[in-house]
Order: structure tokens, then C-alpha cells, then sequence
């Protein structure tokens, strides 16, 4: 029994952090709708901060004082984000903000190397905390004892905050109608400001408060991320409770689970994740979203053309100069365009889902690293041929979307997105832990093509034939019938519906297509590499492919792959400098200012500026605010309120 | 009433019976029957929150109703999902309009074709190529031939429901479902698009059911009007005599205190 | 408006502009012989950092003393960013554009795993350093492929060697849950069990690697009741797991065995707080007082003014090795190189090695010693430097780990 209390105790104290961070995410997302992916990043700095303070402030109060300044200081910072990087970009189209986050998460992870340095900082303990109390004859730290009583303070002044005070009747609203709140004559703009800097300070009031039981470290970002994710989703987006008790869910069990399930660490987050939303698909407190209730940011994209003759003779002069390469380019010059390739390929499939279907997917490495593994598993465990194996990778991702999709498409926005990172991490867990079948972290390794292609330059014919051919099969698609659907499902899922288009079928499919075609990619990949870890199926490689169909522009044909080419070729040679990543992140967000329409969207719109165009939806006024409601896309990014 | 409305329900082109809707015990539509003959134009009105909308979900499949059954040519479709009920034959235009747009006006006709020819799965052709000259035949129809290639986003708000209107005509319906035709249009153009409809509705031999709020776009154009109160139907006859209704008076062109107490029993209609 | 798109389109130029420069700019090999050193420079830049220092302090002597077989030894770092993928990518740019005579580096071994079978199929020499997977040199060894540091089982042979000498019969282990963790419990099992054979495990824990849950693992090993805890956890995780530890009073009374945790990378952060009395395996560069690891110390403390790692020994045991390596070949022809590899002798700081023939394993050895805590600092005391070549299994045992060598 004392071991149980003490148990629980221990799960209590876990969830104080937990909870900080992902009510801050929760809250930013609330009311900007931007899905903070810099937030792990607050939290990283509110615990070097927290660190640099308390070895210059003393004693208990200075302990304190510390845990508090460094929630201020990141909340600063947090303003200072939002006003350089987000308030250029509130206009840009749904979700084109998670791309400067994305900056901003490789900004701060090279200024927190160079302010702080790279060795792990471990946090200083509390003052006068630092002993153990005996609950049962149990040691239960003093510390733990204060998180537990701390935490439901900080609820509980969040939860007046929201529900009894002018600002949170504000905040409530904007959650609801942000027009409407505009109206009301009260600057959305600083409403903005000041939630980002309430949900910044609360991450880095959660890194500071954990220092006395860890520290600081330049890895902290990324780690939490998916906890805080989870946390978020399970709770339902934008409720504080929920959050708390989402916390408090998520570390007790898994206090248990470390005791009785130790082999269980990493997956039982996600079981449980999948478990809450298959019951409450909008998480335990969390609201059914409306289709449509917020309306939509930006316009819609324009209509699609099949390639003309200019473009087609375009494409085939590229298509001869790639075939070209090898004669008259380096070695490589041709790996690195096998590479491009590639990475084009898997955004392409992303780009397919996201920008025609509106399926916003967090977890699509889940299909790339699948399709990788699927080829790795039969030539490592069956030792089947390459051909062999690489046919059956799109089969294998194929398979695990059309799981996934069916799982998913019972949600909409944020929630399909979120469950879509949840399973892709639960498969990258599995991977990951189960080093018997998929070697774990030590992944398969000697997976090289058959003789036949064993060369580089061959191997990168057949890359080109591949890689090109399935993203112009992916571009023709969406001129079919079917990519109609898609977009038709996507524009407005009521006249879908209403004229006989069963649109979640559609959706599925598309799901499972680009599943498909991502696990084509992956299958490139493992034999180009020679190996496959799990690394290839984890977040970062989701965000990759997210990022370069941002970035390239989600509402043109084209955006994914020239997305990607540009990000791969910008990265090979930014790579080669010590401090790349805040270059790279600095030249991130610089884009996203400047061409938040993305690349290909935004050279259009300079094109039409230049050469002028009748037919720019910006320069024509025609739409009531009706008709802008009236795009319901289901992919839009929506939630509930801010309860 | 309810003994003489079950008399022959496979003459009417749609036939309603009993239909019932409440959401958690607030009874959103009570006990509605009615019938709509071939080549019927059948107005429903009703003060904001009467169930008109609530009533045309139900019989589109939006919503499932609590009670009651509806028929499309004798045949039971109370239920089916929305494109089940488009597949037998009933068109439908939104209060809201919902047209695509991300695609030229043709290519929305061009859509809805490619569901009606069941093609939706097909991956080979373009789908901009498909069933052009029936698309232009459609958009003649409705007026609309000449901004056949103009994206969808940059229509006036006229001619997106003129589109739909089109766009509901597709897979060749025998009844059309009208969720107020004419909101949020100018007069004059309220007037051009119920002489639109009723010109194709006579050309097709259609039937079709639409609320509205205006009463002269109703007294000008229905054949019949029924009256909505409260989720109950508190009249349904000709235009003469629904103006002369007494109850209809009172209820509904009376006075503000009807709907003063309307809105605050307001269910989602 | 209109200027604001038109710098849009010359950033986007110059980007892709000076992307294009980059790769099509056609370096060879000139005088120097040049080495591809691949690392996680930024992923584990407090690793990796010592490590190149420790390189460019041999280099320095090396060329100092006129390079190698009459030319200059050079080093071309690139960074990996942690990911196989990506450091296959820099592998073959570092062959096939920079020319390299052969590979080197990498910390993690998934890492050094992807580079080892890269090296097989292109028939290039590589040299991991300091990645520890067993498998490395034994299920997925190959003949290209040649490991610098005392991988896992022989760190994890020598810590059971002291457990064994103990009266110690109930043991609970931590170990981060991936491939290295489970390689090291495996290990220590294995050479435990084969010396005390009346030994039994009654916990395992697998904390996910550095997201460890460290008061609920204390708790759980706590109701195992073990009489000694052998632990792999590292970096930050281990820093958790001492302090929840010691708070509880779960290392009271018990024998601890840390694998890795008394090497000064992990040792230090600790600073107060390091655990005493554990029996670790480690690096004490603060007690060396003559000879070749002193030697050692003073040249890097004298060119860096901060203390050396473990890595900073094997950074500069790498390129001495190398250099031991093309000298022997006498040319950089990579047949030559590589059959140079085989049982060739380096002289270190640590003392003599041999790269095995059996096995391409060098019989670099550690340090193994007792941890306590002088001046707010961790170390180590009583340690004595064991001999590798000691704690690998017989050469008949390692034929048949090692399936490709035959």
C-alpha cells in the first residue's frame, strides 16, 4: 500500500511539468490556432534560464524567484516570436505558421549552444527541499511534495483567469469568433501577444520547475514534444482541465507502467492516446469541432490546369538534363539528385494528401520509414530479392494507411492530425524498442540493390524512372476524376456529400495512395543507404516533409517537390558550416515572411503582378463574407474552445 | 390529418409522414406530414426556428429523424445518407452556398457529372475533358454559359446559387430541395432566379420543395405554401388560402410578438 | 508590395545560386592525404567536440614530424546531424569529391552501423572510432570495417568481473531502452553468470533513452530488493537517476556498477552530486602523475586550457592509428590500407594496441575504478587500466559471432 501511495505521488509530481508545458501549448493553440511546434523549444530555454539565475540568486527565495523570472523571460521571448515571426503570417493559409515555429525551433537550438554550451547542465536542487518525507515507511521527495501542491494552484489561477476576468472573457471569445471580438473594437493583435506570452512562460516556467529533478539539455525540445502533444489531444485542444488531468493520466500510468511493464516506456503514451480518442474521439474534455465554425484563413487555391505544351517541354528538358547527370556531373553531384529525388517523391505524397485532399498529417514518415522498412525486414529476415522487396514496400505502407486512415478520417483538423502523429510514433516506438525484429535503434543495415543496379549511376536512372514517374503519376491523378473528388471532398464535404461523392471513401483512399507512394520513396531510399533506423520513421522526419510543402506552397500542383529540391539543396550546402541550423531556421523564417503564399504560390502572384492577371481572386472583391464560410474544409485546422 | 395524408403515398413524387425530430428533449419538429405532387412547386415557410432547416436535413439524410418516414416515389428513404438520396433523385441547393471552390465553374458542373456517370474512382482521364458539352448545356441552362472557365471564388453571390442550382440539376433529379433560394440576394435578382427555377422546373416536369422568407418570391412562385410554427405545421393550402389563414395571420404576418417568443425557443433551424 | 516579392525571388536566387556553387565546385585531392571524419558535431557536440580536439592535437604532432609517408595528414569533420541516412550521403561525398583515403568517426552506433555497411559494399576502409555496438566487429562485421574503442561486452566483462568478486547474489539492471542498453545488459549477464553462475536478475528496468521517468525506475528497483544494481544509463538520464537515487536512498547498503558513468563526459556535470562508491568504467586523466598518459593530459591541457575526455583519448588514438595504418601500407591504395588495419600495432597514450586479426577489434582497453567525490568533484579512485585484449570471448567464440569473416 505505501508503495502505491508513493507511486502515485511520484506520477503527481511527474505530471506538474506536463502539464505547464502543454497548457501553454493548449491555451496558443486556443486562440491563434497556430500549432506551436517551438514550443518544446520554450521549454528548453525556460530551463537554461532557470539554471543561469539560480547560480546567481541564492538561497530558497532566490530558488524561486528564479523558477518565476524564467517563466517571465521565455514569455518575453515568446512576445518577441510572436511579433517578428507569427504577426507577419497570420494571413498566410491555414497552418503556414507551424513552418515558422519550425525556424524558430533550429534558431534557439543553436543560440542555447552557443549561450550555454553543449554539455548537459544538471538543474541545482531546491533549497531546503532537498531531503525525503516517509508516507508509509515510503521515501517520497520534498520536492515532489511541492509540484503536487503547486500545480492545482496554477490551474486553478488559469482557470480564473479564463472564466472570471475581463481578459479570459476576451480570450474565450476570440477562441469562438476572433471577427466578432475585432468588432467588439478590441486589438486582436495584442490579444495574440499577450496568450503567446501567458503560454510561452507557462513552457518555460515548466523547464525551470524541472531543474531539481533533472536539468538542462539541448535535446529537452524535440523530447517533449510528443508528450506534450499527447497530453494536449487526450485532454482536448484548448481545455485547461483536461490538459491537467490528461497530465496526470499520462505520468501515473506510466509510473506503473515503468514498474510493472518496464519493456512498456516509450508506447504506453501512445496505447493510451489511441485508447481515449477511439472512445472520446475529441479527448476527455474537449468539444466536437464544428466543420467550418472558424471560418478560413486565405484564399482559396486557384483552379488547376493539365500542363500546357510550354510546361510539358519544360519538364522533358529537366527530365533529359537529369538523365544527362551522370554524364557530365560529378559522382556526387548524382548521389545528392538521387537524394533530391527522392525526398521529392515523399513530399510529393505528403503534398498529394495535404494540399489537394486537405488531410493534414503529421505522422506521414510513418509510410516513408515503412515502405523503407518493409523492404529492409523481407532482404534481412527472408532474404528476398530487391525486386522483390521493393514491390512489396508500397504494399506494406499501403497496407498500414489504410489502418491508419480508417482510425483517422473519423476526425477532422487538428484532432486528425494529431492522432495521425500519435500512431505514427506508436509504429516508430515499436521499431524502435522491438530490436529482435527490426534490429531497434541499431536498425538493418546491408540492404543494397541488386546487381543490376548496384552502380550509382543506374541506381540513379532508377531513381529518376521511379521517383519522377510516381510524382507524375501523383500529378496526373490530381487532374483525374478522383483528384476532383479529393478536392471537391475538400472545398465543401456538404455538396460532396449532397451530390454523391462518398467523400470519407475518398479521403481514405487518397490516405492510402499516398501512403503508398511514400513507402515507393522509402524503398529508394533503403537501397540508395544500404541501411534503414528508426530515425527514418520518427517526428523530425514527418516535420521535414511538412515543412517543404509549406514552404514551397500547399495551394499549388507543384509546391511539395519544389519545396523539397530547395530545402535539400539549400541544407547540403548550409550544412557544411558550424552554425547551420540557425542560418538555416534564420532563412526558414525569412521565406515564410516573405512568400507566405510559399515558393511557387508567391513567385505566382509575382508573376501576375508583373505581367497582370484578370483573374486573381486578391484583386476581385466579388464574395460576400457568405461565401467564405461556405468553404468548409474539413482539413482546415479547427478545435474546441478555450475552457 | 393523419388518417387522409397516408392515402397514396406512391403517387406523390415525395411523401412525408409523421416525421419527428428533437434534440435532447427540445422538440425541434413535431409530427409533419405532407406530399408533393409531379411538377409541384411547394413553398415552406415559417418564422426563424420553425424546423424548416432541421426539416429539410431530415428529409436529405443530413440528420436521421426520431420518428417518422419519408418516401421518394413509394419508396422509404427516411435515413439514407445524403448521397444515397441524391442517387435516387432528389437535387438539393444550401442556405450557404457550397460550390467548390478551387474549381472553374464548369469544372463544379463537371463534378457533380462525373459523380452522376459514376466515374469518381476513375484515375485515367482528365477530368476537365469529361462531359464538357453536358456541363455547357447545364450552365445555358441557368445563364450562366459565358463564365464557364472564371473561377468559382471570384463569383458574385447571384451566380454562385445559380451554379447550384445547376450543379443540383445534374444527376437529373425529380425533385429539388431549395434551403432559401434567395437569401442574401438583391430584389431584383431574387425575382430573375425564381422565374429561372420555375422555367426549368416546367421544362423538367420537376417537383420541388424550398422555403424562403420572402413572401413575395413565395406568393409569386408556389403552387402551394405549408406553414411551419414551432416544428408543428400549422397550415398547408394554396396561396389564396394561406393568405387568408387566420391562425397563418396571426402566427406569422402578424406581429412581432410571435417571433419575439420564436427566438427564445430557438432550436437550430 | 512589389518589392517585397522581388527580394523574395533574389533571395531565392541566391540560395539556390550558391547551393548550386557548392556542389558543383570540384575540389581534389592535392598534397595533404586527406581523412573523412564523420560526427554528430551539432546532435552530440559535447561528445563530439572533445573528440576532434583530441584529433587535431595528434594531427599537429603527426605533421609536426613531417606527416606521413612524406605527406600532411589531413582531416575533412563533417557533420551528420545524427542521421545514417544523411552521414551515408557525406560518405559518399567524401570518397567520391573529396578524394578521402578512408572513413572515420561517429559516436552513435546506429550511425557507425549504416557507415560500416556502406564501407563493405563501396570496399572503403573504415575506422569507428568511437561507436560500441558489439555487432559492429562481430554479426554485422566485414572486412572494411575496423573498431578503435573497447566496445560494450568488454567494458560490460570487466565491470561483472569486479561484481563477481563481491558476495552479491540478487542484481537489478537499468538500461536505456534501445539496442546499445539491451547489448549491455545482454553482456554483463552473459560474463556474470559465467563466473557466479549462483547469481539471478530480479529487475530489469528499460527507461526510454533520455526520457527517463527516473523517481518511478528508483521506486521500482527499489521493490526488487536487489543486493547490487548494474547500470547503463547515461548523459542526462544517469545525472536523474543518481539524484532520485540517492534522495530515496536506493544505492544505501548496495553494490553499483555503471557502465561508461565514470567517464569524465558523464562524471562531470554531476559535480557534487556524483555517486560514490560505484564501480565504473571510466577515464581518471586527474591522477596519471608520468608516462605516456601523463604526456598526453599536459599536450592537450597545454593547447585546449580545459581537461580531456574520454573522447578527447580516442580522437587522438584515431588519427594516431591511421597514421600508424598508411605508414604501414605505404601508400594510401585502399587494398594496402586495409590489410595494413589487420593486427597492425599502435603506440598510444594508454600503451600498446593491436587492431585483431579475428576480429578488426583493437585491444584498446578502460579504466575501472570506484567513484567518489573530492573538491564538489566526481572521480574516480583505485582504478587500474585493464587490457582488452583480456575481456574478449576465445577466438573460436568469436568466429562464430562473426559470421562474415571466414
Amino acid at each position: 500500500m505505501g508503495l502505491f501511495i508513493a507511486q502515485l505521488l511520484t506520477g503527481l509530481a511527474n505530471a506538474a511539468t506536463l502539464f505547464l508545458v502543454a497548457s501553454g501549448l493548449s491555451l496558443i493553440f486556443g486562440v491563434t490556432r497556430i500549432v506551436n511546434f517551438a514550443h518544446g523549444s520554450f521549454y528548453m530555454l525556460g530551463a537554461f534560464a532557470g539554471y543561469s539565475l539560480m547560480q546567481v540568486l541564492p538561497g530558497a527565495i532566490g530558488f524561486w524567484a528564479s523558477v518565476l523570472l524564467s517563466g517571465l523571460i521565455v514569455g518575453v521571448i515568446g512576445v518577441i516570436v510572436e511579433i517578428l515571426v507569427l504577426r507577419p503570417v497570420y494571413k498566410a493559409p491555414e497552418l503556414f505558421q507551424l513552418v515558422a515555429t519550425f525556424g524558430v525551433i533550429l534558431v534557439i537550438q543553436d543560440l542555447a549552444l552557443m549561450i550555454w554550451g553543449a554539455e548537459d547542465l544538471l538543474g541545482p536542487r531546491a533549497p531546503g527541499l532537498k531531503g525525503v518525507v516517509r508516507i508509509m515507511g515510503e521515501p517520497v521527495p520534498k520536492y515532489d511534495l511541492a509540484l503536487i501542491a503547486i500545480t492545482p494552484f496554477v490551474l486553478f489561477g488559469l482557470w480564473y483567469l479564463i472564466t472570471r476576468t475581463r481578459v479570459g472573457v476576451l480570450v474565450r471569445a476570440a477562441t469562438q469568433d476572433r471577427e466578432m471580438v475585432a468588432a467588439l473594437g478590441v486589438n486582436q493583435s495584442w490579444l495574440f501577444t499577450g496568450v503567446f506570452f501567458l503560454g510561452a512562460a507557462l513552457a518555460g516556467l515548466g523547464g525551470a520547475i524541472q531543474l531539481p529533478k533533472g536539468g538542462a539539455d539541448l535535446l529537452m525540445d524535440f523530447n517533449i514534444l510528443a508528450a506534450i502533444f499527447v497530453v494536449v489531444v487526450i485532454g482536448g485542444m484548448g481545455s485547461l482541465p483536461g490538459a491537467y488531468i490528461a497530465a496526470v493520466l499520462i505520468s501515473v500510468l506510466n509510473v506503473f507502467g515503468v514498474s510493472y511493464l518496464p519493456q512498456s516506456t516509450l508506447v504506453l503514451m501512445f496505447v493510451v492516446m489511441a485508447v481515449v480518442l477511439t472512445i472520446r474521439p475529441y479527448g476527455l474534455l474537449g468539444r466536437e469541432e464544428v466543420v467550418g465554425e472558424h471560418g478560413q484563413v486565405g484564399e482559396p487555391e486557384r483552379p488547376i490546369k493539365p500542363a500546357g505544351t510550354k510546361a510539358r517541354l519544360l519538364v522533358g528538358a529537366l527530365l533529359i538534363a537529369l538523365l544527362a547527370l551522370p554524364a557530365v556531373g560529378s559522382h556526387f553531384l548524382v548521389i545528392l539528385a538521387t537524394d533530391i529525388i527522392i525526398f521529392c517523391l515523399f513530399a510529393a505524397s505528403l503534398h498529394f494528401l495535404l494540399g489537394l485532399g486537405g488531410l493534414v498529417s503529421f505522422g506521414h514518415a510513418a509510410y516513408f520509414g515503412g515502405g523503407a522498412y518493409v523492404a529492409g525486414l523481407l532482404v534481412t529476415h527472408a532474404h528476398a530479392p530487391m525486386e522483390l522487396a521493393f514491390l512489396l514496400a508500397p504494399v506494406g505502407a499501403g497496407l498500414a494507411a489504410v489502418i491508419v486512415g480508417w482510425l483517422c478520417l473519423r476526425l477532422t483538423g487538428v484532432y486528425f492530425a494529431m492522432l495521425t502523429l500519435a500512431l505514427a510514433q506508436l509504429l516508430w516506438s515499436l521499431v524502435f524498442q522491438w530490436d529482435e525484429f527490426t534490429g531497434g535503434d541499431d536498425g538493418l543495415v546491408d540492404i543494397w540493390p541488386a546487381s543490376w543496379l548496384s552502380e550509382s549511376n543506374s541506381y540513379f536512372y532508377f531513381t529518376v524512372i521511379v521517383g519522377v514517374g510516381g510524382i507524375i503519376l501523383l500529378r496526373h491523378i490530381a487532374h483525374s476524376p478522383f483528384g476532383y473528388a479529393l478536392r471537391a471532398s475538400r472545398d465543401s464535404q456538404r455538396q460532396a456529400e449532397a451530390t454523391g461523392i462518398n467523400t470519407k471513401r475518398v479521403q481514405w483512399m487518397a490516405f492510402t495512395l499516398a501512403g503508398a507512394l511514400a513507402g515507393v520513396s522509402g524503398a529508394l531510399f533503403v537501397f540508395s543507404k544500404g541501411s534503414v533506423f528508426p530515425n527514418e520513421l520518427e517526428i523530425a522526419k514527418s516535420f521535414d516533409a511538412l515543412i517543404v510543402v509549406f514552404l514551397g506552397g500547399v495551394k499549388t500542383l507543384s509546391g511539395g517537390v519544389v519545396g523539397a529540391a530547395s530545402l535539400e539543396l539549400v541544407k547540403d550546402y548550409l550544412t557544411r558550416f558550424e552554425y547551420w541550423r540557425l542560418t538555416l531556421g534564420l532563412l526558414i523564417i525569412v521565406v515564410v515572411i516573405l512568400a507566405p503564399h510559399g515558393i511557387v504560390g508567391s513567385l505566382r502572384k509575382l508573376y501576375d503582378k508583373v505581367f497582370g492577371s484578370n483573374d486573381d481572386p486578391d484583386s476581385t472583391g466579388l464574395n460576400t463574407p457568405g461565401t467564405t464560410q461556405s468553404r468548409d474544409m474539413p482539413g482546415g485546422v479547427s478545435g474546441g474552445g478555450v475552457s | 390529418m393523419n388518417g387522409e395524408v397516408a392515402t397514396d403515398i406512391s403517387n406523390a413524387v415525395l411523401a412525408v409522414q409523421g416525421l419527428s425530430k428533437s434534440f435532447g428533449g427540445i422538440h425541434a419538429v413535431t409530427d409533419v406530414h405532407f406530399q408533393i405532387a409531379k411538377g409541384e412547386l411547394l413553398a415552406m415557410i415559417g418564422p426563424n426556428g420553425a424546423g424548416k432547416t432541421t426539416c429539410f436535413n431530415m428529409l436529405m439524410g443530413q440528420l436521421s429523424p426520431t420518428n417518422g418516414s419519408v418516401f421518394l416515389m413509394g419508396e422509404n428513404i427516411t435515413g439514407m445518407k445524403p448521397r444515397k438520396v441524391w442517387r435516387k433523385g432528389v437535387g438539393r441547393t444550401f442556405q450557404i452556398t457550397g460550390t467548390y471552390q478551387s474549381m472553374t465553374v464548369i469544372e463544379n458542373i463537371q463534378m457533380a457529372l462525373i459523380s452522376h456517370h459514376r466515374k469518381l474512382y476513375s484515375i485515367r482521364p482528365y477530368a476537365t475533358r469529361l462531359y464538357r458539352e453536358e456541363a455547357m448545356s447545364l450552365l445555358e441552362l441557368v445563364g450562366m454559359a459565358e463564365q464557364a472557365e472564371r473561377a468559382c471564388a471570384i463569383l458574385a453571390y447571384g451566380d454562385l446559387k445559380r451554379l447550384e442550382l445547376a450543379i443540383a440539376l445534374c444527376h437529373q433529379p425529380q425533385l429539388l430541395l431549395m434551403d432559401e433560394p434567395t437569401a442574401g440576394m438583391a430584389p431584383r435578382e431574387r425575382i430573375a432566379l425564381m422565374q429561372l427555377t420555375a422555367d426549368i422546373v416546367q421544362e423538367k416536369n420537376l417537383s420541388v420543395l424550398f422555403t424562403e422568407h420572402d413572401m413575395d418570391v413565395v406568393f409569386a412562385h408556389a403552387h402551394r405554401v405549408m406553414v411551419l410554427n414551432r416544428g408543428q405545421l400549422i397550415a398547408n393550402g394554396s396561396v389564396e388560402q394561406i393568405r387568408h389563414d387566420a391562425t397563418v395571420r396571426e402566427v406569422y404576418l402578424g406581429g412581432g410578438s410571435v417571433f419575439a417568443d420564436e427566438t427564445v425557443g430557438d432550436v437550430r433551424a | 508590395m512589389k518589392m517585397k516579392k522581388s527580394v523574395v525571388a533574389i533571395v531565392m536566387a541566391a540560395v539556390v545560386a550558391v547551393g548550386l556553387m557548392g556542389t558543383s565546385q570540384a575540389t581534389f585531392a592535392a598534397d595533404p592525404i586527406k581523412i573523412g571524419e564523420i560526427n554528430h558535431y551539432k546532435r552530440m557536440a559535447a561528445f563530439a567536440g572533445p573528440y576532434k580536439n583530441g584529433i587535431e592535437l595528434a594531427l599537429g604532432e603527426i605533421n609536426d614530424a613531417g606527416g606521413v609517408i612524406g605527406q600532411p595528414l589531413e582531416f575533412i569533420y563533417r557533420d551528420d546531424q545524427g542521421k545514417p541516412g544523411e552521414a551515408i550521403k557525406i560518405a559518399e561525398e567524401l570518397v567520391s569529391r573529396e578524394g578521402v583515403a578512408m572513413l572515420t568517426g561517429t559516436i552513435l552506433s546506429n550511425v557507425g552501423l549504416a557507415i560500416s555497411s556502406f564501407a563493405a559494399e563501396k570496399k572503403v576502409v573504415y575506422l569507428a572510432s568511437e561507436p560500441l555496438a558489439d555487432g559492429l566487429v562481430w554479426e554485422k562485421g566485414n572486412d572494411y570495417t575496423f573498431r578503435l574503442r573497447a566496445s560494450t561486452y568488454m567494458q560490460a566483462a570487466m565491470l561483472a568481473e569486479a561484481a563477481a568478486k563481491t558476495d552479491a547474489v540478487k542484481y537489478a539492471t537499468i538500461a536505456p531502452n534501445y539496442a546499445y542498453g539491451k547489448d549491455a545488459v545482454a553482456a554483463f549477464k552473459k560474463a556474470l553468470t559465467a563466473l557466479r553462475p549462483d547469481v539471478e536478475f530480479v529487475a530489469e528496468q528499460w527507461p526510454a533513452v533520455f526520457k527517463i521517468d527516473a523517481g518511478a525506475e528508483v521506486q521500482a528497483l527499489e521493490r526488487a530488493k536487489p543486493d547490487a544494481i548494474y547500470n547503463v544509463t547515461f548523459g542526462g538520464d544517469v545525472a536523474k537517476f543518481v539524484r532520485e537515487g540517492t534522495t530515496r536512498g536506493l544505492f544505501d547498503g548496495r553494490h553499483v556498477y555503471g557502465l561508461l558513468t565514470g567517464e569524465p563526459e558523464y562524471l562531470e556535470p554531476l559535480a557534487d552530486e556524483a555517486p560514490e562508491g560505484w564501480t565504473v568504467t571510466g577515464y581518471p586523466w586527474y591522477d596519471f602523475e608520468e608516462g605516456a598518459n601523463k604526456v598526453f593530459v599536459d599536450a592537450y591541457m597545454a593547447k585546449y586550457d580545459e581537461s580531456p575526455k574520454i573522447g578527447s583519448l580516442v580522437g587522438y588514438m584515431t588519427a594516431q592509428s591511421i597514421a600508424a595504418a598508411i605508414t604501414r601500407a605505404g601508400s594510401t591504395d585502399m587494398e594496402a590500407l586495409r590489410t595494413a588495419f589487420i593486427g597492425l600495432d599502435v603506440d598510444t597514450p594508454i600503451g600498446a594496441i593491436q587492431f585483431r586479426e579475428q576480429d578488426h577489434q583493437s585491444t584498446m582497453g578502460a579504466f575501472v575504478g570506484t567513484t567518489t567525490v573530492v573538491d564538489g568533484k566526481g572521480v574516480m579512485v583505485d582504478w587500474s587500466y585493464k587490457d582488452g585484449a583480456s575481456y574478449l570471448p576465445s577466438d573460436e567464440e568469436v568466429a562464430k559471432l562473426r559470421p562474415a569473416s571466414n
